[in-house]
C-alpha cells in the first residue's frame, strides 16, 4: 500500500512539470500562468509561424539526421571491437567512449567552441553535428554492444562455412541479428541529438541554432506562453518517436529471439 | 577397403597461450567413411574439428583436402558442411532461407535453389517445413534443418560437432539410427566429434579416440574396444577395472589381496615383475566356479534398467567393476564369489 501510493506520488512529481506546461500553452492571455483562465490555440499558431524556430526546426532535423548517420556505424564498429576482439586496455577505452556522459555540457562546449572559433568553423552546422556525434556515441555504443553480446559467434561461422566471404557473413547475418540494438541506438541517438541543449548553445549562431537553444532564446525574450506550446509540441513529438520506437523494437525483436529451448 | 583420402591432417599443432591443443596430429579420413574423433573435452577433438573446417590456423603442420593442401584457405573457400552442435540456424530466416543460403552465395540460380533445397528438406523428412521459422521447430528437426543446410551445397566433406548433444536420450538414439542413414544414402565422407563413447561405438566406421591433443589409437570401433591401444583408451571406452599385480612365473600375477591369477596372454610374464590388468566390467562373472574365483565384498549396487553396477572389493582394497544384465539379488556388505576369465584380461601400458 504504501509503496504504492510512493510510486503514485514519484509518477506525479515526474509528470507535474508536463501537464503545467501543456496547461499553460492554452492560456489566451500573453503571462505564464497556471491554471489557465481559458482556451486558446493563438501561441500554438505563434510557435508555428515564428521564423526563428522555423528555421531551428529544420537545422534541428539537419544535424540530428547527420549525428545520427555518423554515430551509428562508428558506434557499432567500436561495439563489435569491443565485445568481440581483444582490444588492449579495454577499460580505459569504454571510459574514454563513455565519457561524454560524465564531462559536463559547459565544459565540453567551451572547449569545442574555442576549437570552432580557432578553425573558424563557428557559423557551420557541422561543428553541431561533431558535437552531437561524440554526446550520442555513448548511447549508440552501449545499445549495440547488447545486441553484439547477444549474437551467436557460431551463426557467423555457420554462415562462412556455407561460403559466404567476410562482408557477406556481416551484411546477411551480423547485421540483420544487430537489429534490435540498431534500433534501440537510433531511438536514443535521437532523442539525444535533438534534445541536446548545453553544448549546442556555445556552439550555435542565429542562424544555426537548433530548436532548444532557440526556445531557450526565445524564453529569454519573452514570457507568452508560445514557449509552453513548442515545448507541448516537441514532448508530443518525441513521444510519437518512442511510441513508434516501441512498436518497432518489439516486432523485431519477436523476430530475432529465439525461443530458449 | 581403405578408399582415396579426402582429408588429411599432417603433423597438426597448435597451442594456445602454453596449452598444447593439437600435439602432431596425423589423421586421414577416406572416401565415404565416418569417422569419430572420440574423447573427454579439452582432448583436442573439436580442435582437430576446427583444423578441418578452417575455423582454426594450426601452428605447425598442414591440412589436405583431396590431396590439395589447404592449410591457409579461408572456411568460405574450402566447401565443407559444417553441422554445429547449437545448430546455429540464422533466426532472422525461414528454414527454406536458411537451407538457401549456401546456394545463394555460391550464385546457384534461383529456379534451381528452389528444387534443391526441396530436395535436401526432403531427404531430412521436413519436406513441408520450409516457411517455418527455426525457432517454431523442435530440436531434433532443427538438427534436421542444420544437416539440410550443410548438405545442400553438396559439400566434399560433413564436419559434424556433437551433433546429437543438445538432443534428449530417446530422440539422441532416434537421430543417431537417422544420421546414419542419411549419411550412407548421400554416400559422404564424414568427421564427427563426440564425448560419448556408445555414439561413436554406433555410428561410426572408424574412432579416432584423442587425449591430450593426440590421436592415442585409430581403429575400427570393435578393435579399440577390444585392443585397447593404452590404459586411457581403456579406460576411457567402456569403465574398465585395472588390477595391478606381480608375476609370479609366465602366465600367473598374485594381486595384493594374495588372489592368484591366471592369464591367457601370447606373451610370457617376466616373473617378479609389476603388471598391469585391465578388466571389461561386462567380462567380471558373479559367482560361478573354475579358475580365477576370488571372494569380493560388495561395496555398492546400482540398478540401471536393463543392466546393474556393482562396485565390489577384493582382497586388500582392490577395486572391481561388474555388470550383470537385469537386477540382482545382492546387497552392499555382502561377501560373494566372483570369477575372472583368464582369456578376459587386457594387457595394459
Amino acid at each position: 500500500m504504501i509503496a504504492r501510493g510512493a510510486a503514485l506520488l514519484l509518477l506525479a512529481f515526474l509528470t507535474l512539470p508536463t501537464i503545467v506546461v501543456i496547461a499553460a500553452s492554452f492560456n489566451p492571455t500573453a503571462i505564464l500562468s497556471f491554471p489557465p483562465d481559458g482556451l486558446s490555440l493563438r501561441w500554438y499558431e505563434n510557435a508555428l509561424t515564428y521564423p526563428q524556430f522555423r528555421r531551428a526546426a529544420v537545422n534541428t532535423v539537419i544535424v540530428t539526421a547527420a549525428s545520427v548517420a555518423v554515430a551509428l556505424p562508428i558506434g557499432t564498429a567500436a561495439a563489435l571491437a569491443l565485445v568481440r576482439y581483444p582490444v588492449p586496455a579495454p577499460g580505459a577505452w569504454n571510459a574514454l567512449l563513455l565519457s561524454p556522459l560524465v564531462i559536463p555540457g559547459v565544459a565540453a562546449g567551451l572547449g569545442l567552441l574555442i576549437l570552432a572559433a580557432r578553425l573558424g568553423l563557428l557559423a557551420n552546422r557541422s561543428v553541431l553535428v561533431v558535437a552531437h556525434v561524440v554526446l550520442v556515441l555513448p548511447f549508440v555504443i552501449r545499445s549495440v554492444m547488447v545486441s553484439v553480446a547477444n549474437l551467436d559467434p557460431m551463426m557467423e561461422r555457420a554462415a562462412a562455412s556455407l561460403g559466404a566471404r567476410p562482408w557477406r557473413v556481416f551484411w546477411r547475418v551480423t547485421l540483420p541479428l544487430l537489429r534490435p540494438g540498431l534500433f534501440a541506438a537510433v531511438l536514443f541517438a535521437v532523442i539525444v541529438s535533438a534534445n541536446e541543449f548545453v553544448v549546442s548553445l556555445f556552439i550555435s549562431t542565429r542562424v544555426t541554432e537548433i530548436l532548444p537553444v532557440a526556445m531557450f532564446t526565445y524564453v529569454v525574450n519573452y514570457t507568452d506562453p508560445t514557449m509552453a506550446a513548442l515545448s507541448t509540441l516537441f514532448i508530443a513529438a518525441t513521444f510519437v518517436v518512442v511510441f513508434v520506437a516501441d512498436r518497432l523494437l518489439r516486432l523485431a525483436t519477436m523476430f530475432q529471439i529465439e525461443d530458449p529451448r | 577397403m581403405m578408399g582415396k583420402s579426402v582429408v588429411a591432417l599432417e603433423a597438426i599443432s597448435k597451442s594456445y597461450g602454453t596449452v598444447r591443443a593439437l600435439d602432431g596430429v596425423d589423421l586421414t579420413v577416406y572416401e565415404g567413411e565416418l569417422l569419430a574423433l572420440l574423447g573427454p573435452s579439452g582432448c583436442g577433438k573439436t580442435s582437430t574439428l576446427n583444423v578441418i573446417s578452417g575455423f582454426v590456423d594450426p601452428d605447425h603442420g598442414r591440412v589436405l583436402l583431396d590431396g590439395e593442401d589447404v592449410t591457409h584457405q579461408p572456411v568460405w573457400r574450402r566447401g565443407l558442411g559444417v553441422v554445429f552442435q547449437s545448430y546455429a540456424l540464422f533466426p532472422h530466416m525461414t528454414v527454406a532461407e536458411n537451407v538457401a543460403f549456401g546456394l545463394r552465395e555460391r550464385g546457384v540460380p534461383r529456379r534451381e535453389i528452389d528444387g534443391r533445397v526441396a530436395e535436401a528438406l526432403k531427404l531430412v523428412r521436413l519436406p513441408a517445413a520450409g516457411s517455418m521459422r527455426p525457432s517454431h521447430l523442435s530440436g531434433g528437426m532443427q538438427q534436421r534443418v542444420a544437416l539440410a543446410r550443410a548438405l545442400v551445397i553438396r559439400p566434399r566433406v560433413l564436419l559434424l560437432d556433437e551433433p546429437l548433444a543438445a538432443l534428449d536420450r530417446k530422440l539422441r538414439e532416434e537421430m543417431r539410427e537417422e544420421l546414419r542413414e542419411i549419411q550412407r544414402a548421400v554416400g559422404i565422407t564424414s568427421v564427427f566429434v563426440t564425448h560419448d563413447q556408445h555414439e561413436a561405438l554406433g555410428l561410426s566406421d572408424r574412432i579416432a579416440v584423442m587425449h591430450a591433443g593426440r590421436i592415442e589409437q585409430l581403429g575400427l570401433p570393435r578393435e579399440v574396444y577390444e585392443q585397447p591401444a593404452s590404459r586411457f583408451v581403456a579406460d576411457f571406452i567402456g569403465a574398465s577395472s585395472v588390477l595391478e599385480g606381480v608375476a609370479v612365473d609366465a602366465r600367473t600375477v598374485t594381486l595384493p589381496g594374495g588372489e592368484r591369477i591366471e592369464l591367457r596372454w601370447p606373451r610370457a610374464l617376466t616373473p617378479d615383475s609389476l603388471v598391469r590388468l585391465l578388466i571389461r566390467p561386462e567380462r567380471v562373472e558373479l559367482g560361478g566356479s573354475g579358475p580365477n574365483t576370488v571372494s569380493a565384498r560388495v561395496a555398492n549396487v546400482t540398478f540401471l534398467g536393463d543392466h546393474s553396477e556393482v562396485r565390489l572389493e577384493l582382497g586388500g582394497g582392490v577395486r572391481l567393476l561388474a555388470t550383470v544384465r537385469g537386477g540382482v539379488v545382492i546387497g552392499p556388505g555382502d561377501r560373494i564369489r566372483v570369477t575372472l576369465p583368464p582369456d578376459a584380461f587386457l594387457e595394459s601400458q
